[in-house]
């Protein structure tokens, strides 16, 4: 029995990446600011909105892992053999927009969180930009899987801080499973947002390639399972921090909207140099996270789908696509955060609806595909698993939907 | 040259009877390779609500104008086992591409229009995958196919010839069915192999090991991941998983089993003849990280005092170990290690030379105990490409060769 046990851990730790590195990833700069601002805003109120977060997150993630286990093969790969060439293009389309536009919201986070240790953007973004590109031509998955997964670790800055700050913890536990619905549209607007970023499409595309780059197989299974579970549960606990936090440290002072995350950040100053500190390093963290996984995922995705060469251990010559289409969204993507001016907000915005269109579409195919035997043979959903697969997808459709019908408001209005 | 059409145009192509009626569009085409490897022997037509069936010799011409026909007593279509559909069987599917070694995935396929016994048929010539067929794929049916063309010529093609496509089946009986062979891969070096296995799915590199000859299975699977070593072998049935670790280096196959369950592992081991499987067992043994664990036992040992021409004699009874082999040992009548020779002396030395006299000045040797690290260091202080492992009476057990070494230090 306690072999079995050891045994368990022993995989558990060879199968540890896929399913974390995209749950924490998942907490970008899109995400922090979200829910900073659920902080700032509401304090504690939006905390309910995690626990059915996480099950969503799960129901989906699982699937992923699931099928990248069994078939071997990436979503996208999937997708192309089972729909054909025309909807994968419209899919790698859409998800190549919709990243490159992260890219750019995390190249911004990158700027905004060194800016408040005064190092000026045109000195970090175009290193920011440098080094992550460097980091995938020239490591190897297994370097690169190490150097993300230590990024992981960086995230408990967040639970420091909040801890520094001294929130009302009583308040905040109870919030948390206590839902509270308000017909303030304000507050709607951000449960949908927070629903919203932390379910994106690229994650399924990154996630299933993952399980298959790392070679996991059907008999690890299990302990993959639990580590997007443990993954998912992890990044709703730091979101649940990143919450408290601005609770404590600007709604208790009085709630107010903040404009991005690093504004956050330097509302956190009165509370002592540490909790300042660590919400920035935080914030800067995460932003050069996402900004190398989003370009690396996109890359791969699109040319796994559309069957050209890819990989981080081919070279520049043999996968010549691949590089191309990395580069220009870290070039572009950090480009457009220096052009003095840029509409950056609008173009976040217009990422929302992007999204929007893409993410019910992926979903859909997911749960087609995870339901083909000749793909999946006995691990099919079952007939409890597709009844909460489709309650999460036609959930997560609604909310997307509701989401690009404000935006859309916001955009025109 | 003679007139291409590719399948994105195939498809779509109007067929006219004998009095020029239009009957109704292709839909699909399929060869039958048990007849012909790459002569479309039917087109399926689909008019009204039903698919009809058009055989290759009921056809009389060909063009991007349409199919006209010179018979036109057709079948409804009824799908059968021996047809490969290019439509559903092939596109958008992975092949493998033999003489690029890699895994693509097929966009389209080029036809060649020919004239054979009084119709025209057409022959597979390429499977086109790139760029350029990616734009005829999406442009398909929306622009006119000679538009398209058009459109396309700037792009470089990126074909594979037909003769150089292999195409990866699962199913061993629709294998037959579609006379699939996997005969061309086991003429790969085994380490492209390797990387083509690891790209495909769990079920196809299942079919290609279970259906390759032993010994190429088992040299590929020696370039394979470990981790994915581990589920192919328990993917296999036991019977064929051990014939081929048999035929691995038994360092490599003792390495491959101890990643497995133990219960598979004992499996496949009693499937084993007696010989590899003693030897497989002993080094099994050893704790992975020890130089026991690194080591293999296929080495050539000499009594210390025999001559050159004894050496030349012994290695004639080994000839498959001379493609590696860069050194001999020189043992006493114990068994205990005493010298190790250079092969490169043999050549200068007359035959009558003792070995003794031919040995390194200094015997350099680990003990089966000792740890990886130190292996490593000895390897690396006096630059060896290989090194002898003694058990504790000094009696020679293995030896370490550079490539484990390089295995070892590429998993770190």
């Amino acid at each position: 029995m306690l072999k079995r046990i050891r045994h368990q851990i022993a995989v558990f730790f060879t199968v540890i990446g896929p399913g974390f590195i995209t749950a924490m990833v998942d907490n970008d700069a899109g995400g922090i600011f979200t829910y900073s601002q659920a902080g700032a805003r509401f304090g504690y109120l939006s905390l309910w909105t995690l626990i059915p977060i996480a099950v969503l997150l799960v129901v989906t993630q699982e699937m992923n892992a699931r099928m990248g286990a069994v078939t071997g093969k990436g979503l996208s790969d999937l997708i192309r053999e089972e729909f054909g060439l025309r909807i994968t293009f419209l899919v790698m389309v859409l998800l190549v927009l919709t990243n490159f536009t992260n890219v750019m919201a995390n190249f911004a986070g990158v700027a905004g969180s060194l800016e408040l240790f005064s190092v000026p953007r045109p000195v970090s973004v175009p290193l920011a930009a440098l080094l992550v590109w460097l980091l995938v031509v020239k490591g190897t998955y297994r370097s690169v899987e190490k150097i993300f997964l230590g990024a992981c670790v960086f995230y408990v800055s967040y639970v420091i801080s909040a801890l520094l700050i001294e929130p009302d913890w009583e308040q905040a536990l109870a919030s948390s499973v206590q839902p509270v619905v308000m017909l303030d549209p304000a507050y709607i607007t951000l449960l949908i947002g927070m629903v919203g970023t932390s379910i994106a499409p690229w994650m399924q595309f990154y996630l299933q390639a993952a399980v298959v780059e790392k070679g996991i197989s059907e008999r690890e299974y299990a302990e993959s399972r639990i580590e997007v579970i443990v993954g998912c549960v992890t990044m709703v606990v730091i979101a649940f921090f990143i919450i408290v936090a601005c609770a404590g440290a600007i709604w208790s002072h009085g709630p107010r909207d903040i404009e991005d995350a690093a504004q956050a950040a330097q509302a956190l100053r009165p509370f002592g140099r540490y909790a300042f500190l660590l919400f920035s390093a935080g914030l800067f963290n995460a932003s050069m996270f996402a900004a190398s996984i989003l370009p690396l995922s996109t890359a791969y995705s699109v040319c796994e789908g559309l069957g050209f060469e890819a990989g981080v251990n081919k070279g520049f010559r043999e996968a010549p696509i691949f590089y191309w289409l990395y580069t220009l969204l870290i070039v572009l993507g950090a480009g457009v955060i220096l052009i003095p001016g840029f509409p950056l907000v609008r173009m976040i915005l217009l990422s929302q609806v992007l999204n929007g269109v893409l993410l019910p579409l992926v979903l859909i195919f997911m749960v087609l595909l995870v339901n083909k035997r000749e793909l999946m043979g006995r691990w099919v959903n079952s007939r409890a698993q597709n009844a909460v697969a489709w309650l999460a997808v036609v959930i997560l459709i609604g909310l997307t939907l509701a989401l690009v019908g404000i935006t859309l408001r916001d955009m025109t209005g | 040259m003679a007139e291409l059409v590719f399948f994105t145009e195939l498809v779509g192509l109007r067929v006219y009877d004998l009095r020029g009626r239009r009957i109704g569009r292709v839909a699909d085409a399929a060869l039958v390779p048990l007849i012909d490897a790459s002569r479309l022997d039917r087109y399926l037509v689909g008019g009204g609500w039903a698919w009809l069936t058009v055989r290759y010799d009921q056809i009389r011409s060909i063009s991007l104008d349409g199919i006209q026909l010179q018979d036109e007593r057709l079948t409804p279509y009824h799908d059968d086992e021996y047809m490969l559909r290019i439509g559903r069987d092939l596109l958008d599917q992975q092949i493998i591409d033999v003489d690029g070694r890699k895994v693509v995935r097929v966009n389209d396929v080029t036809f060649e229009i020919r004239r054979e016994g009084g119709a025209e048929v057409l022959r597979v010539l390429e499977v086109d995958v790139g760029l350029r067929s990616i734009l005829r794929r999406l442009l398909q049916g929306v622009l006119p196919p000679r538009w398209i063309r058009r459109l396309q010529r700037p792009i470089a093609p990126n074909s594979i010839r037909w003769e150089h496509c292999n195409i990866v089946e699962p199913d061993p009986l629709r294998r037959l069915r579609l006379n699939i062979s996997y005969s061309m891969l086991e003429k790969l070096h085994p380490a492209d192999l390797a990387d083509i296995v690891e790209e495909l799915g769990p079920e196809e590199r299942e079919s290609i090991f279970e259906s390759i000859d032993s010994e190429v299975a088992a040299d590929t699977l020696s370039e394979v991941d470990p981790k994915m070593q581990a589920s192919i072998l328990e993917s296999l049935e036991a019977e064929k998983a051990a014939e081929i670790v048999e035929e691995m280096a038994p360092d490599e196959a003792a390495d491959a089993l101890a990643e497995l369950e133990e219960e598979t592992s004992r499996e496949i081991l009693e499937e084993m003849d007696a010989e590899p499987k003693a030897e497989v067992r002993e080094l099994l043994d050893f704790p992975e990280d020890s130089a026991g664990g690194l080591m293999n036992t296929e080495y050539v040992a000499l009594h210390e005092n025999a001559t050159v021409a004894d050496a030349v004699d012994a290695l004639k009874g080994n000839e498959e170990l001379l493609e590696s082999l860069s050194t001999l040992f020189l043992i006493d009548a114990d068994g205990v290690l005493k010298g190790a020779v250079p092969l490169g002396k043999l050549f200068v030395a007359p035959a009558s030379a003792a070995l003794r006299e031919l040995a390194a000045p200094t015997l350099i040797a680990v003990r089966a105990g000792d740890r990886r690290d130190r292996v490593m260091e000895i390897f690396d202080k006096y630059n060896l490409l290989n090194l002898p492992v003694v058990d504790e009476e000094g009696r020679l057990a293995g030896v370490i060769t550079a490539d484990d070494v390089i295995s070892v230090l590429r998993q770190d």
